[in-house]
């Protein structure tokens, strides 16, 4: 019996160890948690190598592939890490209002707006664009294939009662949806609308499993498209389609003047790098079999002063 | 041909566990799971390696310290009486059940910027999810514990006492003689830990870096990353890697406590 005891001690310590070998590692490769600006500076001298920058974004710019395309390009230029978080735009800027995050990469221009009005953002900038498509079944149910407007399709779709997933997660997709149902002047519900409360990725493949239809932005659906029984049924603008489908990301910085602790620094050393000629490169070389899914749009020659504040702000108007 | 080789590494583990931190073991272990389905795999050993690792780490930390915890609270509230007893019972067995999703909200806000521990930095740390994991594997393990405790006859305890015993010679004679309940406490509490999804995801926010590495992503999370994008085969593979990695950590411990000779 003392044996086994000794065996069990032995088993524990074992244990122990293992947890903090495991510690150990962790502290080595990653070096956060020092909270400090000391860094580990590997000859590189520079006091941010070895910072963590928290990135709260969307699940298109994860699932497409495209985050880790310009967070690595990013890593490697100034040696900060960066801790991507795909939530969802209104939960990115909600875990952003709650000082947990330090830059925010989103596409849902009325929510990004109430952010800056609200002073948890600054800096704001357009940082590419794709478009959203309505993807439904082969067969078509409504009939709703090559329509020209998506209030259009919309509107069908409630009218034949046809099954729609929508993402119900308050995400840019699910903001972007519920404008359409409300231009379209048709109050979403009954049977055939399904809120799920998930990912662009879960809607697609609940939509593909059940034969619905849904709203999806181009990229996550170019990506995922082999693996879903799904047709792009009305267009967006980069196809010829209404402009209404437009998808705009932008990238704010959490003002440092409301969370103290947000790396300020970083956030606009990170946007500057995303908005610089060799981060829109990136942008725009990222492919996905063989097809450009984000185009960017924060180069330009002309001054586009409208991307720094709420839309349709002017400084007449609030004085 | 999986199994026969994660089979043997139940049976030489004994020894290595003392000597060599089992980070090795981890990599050796990946790489029998992985490597047959490498085909398939779409990702670096990397990628999969720093998941488990981050799963085993955090789980168990969670049940480690859990365990600490625990024993001693099942023992205090098993040999005391006090007033209230009947509800504490009933509380710690009440939050075994408890959702996982509610543990991850409240740490969430715990370690929030805006929470009591904002100051710690502590969200979307593997930190804040041992946090989480300890609250869920506490109940758990302290109620199993407590059961098995209880459950000893009084007669061993007035033996030990007439043999004059200190309270703490009955305490030990006590857990000796509920190890096998103790035994399965501990791995109930981590089976608990391990296999959770709801707190680790609120609160760990799922983190991969850019090169694939793990920050935060565990085992379950990771599955529901790969399910999401609709990569069904991936997500399998990690399913089985995690039902793989239960019953080794079930295997080992029920040989080393000696529990499968008492069948």
């Amino acid at each position: 019996m003392a044996i086994h005891r000794r065996k069990f001690l032995g088993a524990t310590a074992g244990a122990v160890a293992a947890t903090m070998a495991g510690c150990m590692g962790n502290d080595g490769e990653n070096g956060d948690g020092n909270g400090g600006g000391d860094g580990d500076g590997d000859g590189a001298g520079a006091e941010i190598v070895g910072e963590t920058l928290t990135l709260t974004t969307t699940t298109s710019t994860y699932d497409t592939g495209l985050l880790d395309e310009v967070n690595a390009a990013f890593e490697d230029r100034y040696g900060v890490a960066v801790d991507a978080v795909a939530q969802g735009t209104g939960a990115a800027l909600e875990t952003a209002r709650s000082g947990d995050s330090d830059v925010v990469m989103v596409h849902a221009r009325s929510l990004e707006d109430e952010f800056l009005e609200e002073g948890y953002g600054v800096n704001r900038r357009d940082l590419m664009f794709n478009d959203f498509v309505v993807v439904g079944p082969e067969d078509d149910p409504a009939g709703i294939d090559g329509m020209e407007s998506a209030t259009e399709a919309f509107q069908t779709i409630a009218d034949t009662g046809s099954t729609f997933v929508s993402r119900g997660d308050n995400s840019g997709t699910h903001t972007k949806e519920l404008a359409i149902w409300e231009a379209a002047g048709t109050e979403p519900g009954g049977n055939w609308y399904r809120e799920i409360g998930a990912g662009m990725g879960d809607t697609l493949n609940q939509a593909s499993e059940s034969g619905a239809y849904t709203l999806a932005d181009r990229g996550t659906f170019i990506s995922m498209q082999d693996d879903v029984d799904l047709g792009i049924r009305v267009q967006g603008p980069i196809e010829g389609g209404p402009e209404l489908l437009a998808n705009p990301y932008g990238v704010i910085a959490v003002n440092p003047a409301v969370h103290s602790n947000a790396k300020y620094d970083l956030a606009m050393s990170y946007i500057g790098f995303l908005t610089s000629p060799e981060g829109q490169d990136i942008i725009e070389n990222f492919t996905v079999d063989d097809k450009q899914l984000f185009f960017p749009e924060a180069l330009s020659e002309d001054p586009n002063f409208q991307q720094y504040v709420p839309e349709g702000w002017s400084s007449d108007g609030s004085e | 041909m999986c199994d026969g080789v994660a089979f043997s590494e139940v049976a030489m583990i004994g020894p290595a566990l003392s000597s060599q931190p089992f980070v090795e073991l981890l990599s050796l272990l990946s790489g029998i799971v992985s490597e047959p389905l490498l085909v398939e795999f779409p990702f670096e050993r990397n990628y999969v390696t720093s998941i488990i690792r981050v799963s085993l780490y955090v789980s168990l930390a969670a049940v480690a310290a859990s365990t600490l915890f625990s024993l001693p609270v099942a023992m205090l509230v098993g040999f005391t009486d006090f007033p209230g007893k009947r509800v504490v019972v009933a509380v710690i067995n009440t939050g075994m059940g408890f959702p996982s999703v509610v543990v991850g909200l409240v740490v969430l806000f715990a370690v929030s910027n805006q929470g009591p521990l904002g100051s710690l930095e502590l969200v979307f740390t593997k930190e804040a999810m041992i946090m989480s994991q300890f609250v869920l594997a506490t109940p758990v393990i302290t109620g199993v514990s407590l059961a098995a405790v209880t459950s000893v006859e009084e007669g061993v305890q007035d033996a030990a006492y007439a043999m004059g015993g200190t309270r703490l010679d009955v305490a030990l004679v006590t857990i000796k003689e509920a190890r096998y309940g103790i035994v399965t406490a501990v791995l109930a509490g981590l089976g608990r830990a391990i296999s959770e999804i709801g707190s680790v995801l609120i609160v760990g926010g799922n983190i991969v870096r850019a090169d694939g590495t793990s920050i935060t992503r565990t085992l379950t999370t990771a599955i529901r990353v790969e399910a999401r994008q609709g990569r069904y085969e991936t997500a399998f593979v990690l399913g089985a890697i995690l039902v793989a990695l239960v019953l080794l950590i079930n295997g080992i411990v029920l040989h080393l406590g000696g529990t499968g000779r008492g069948r």
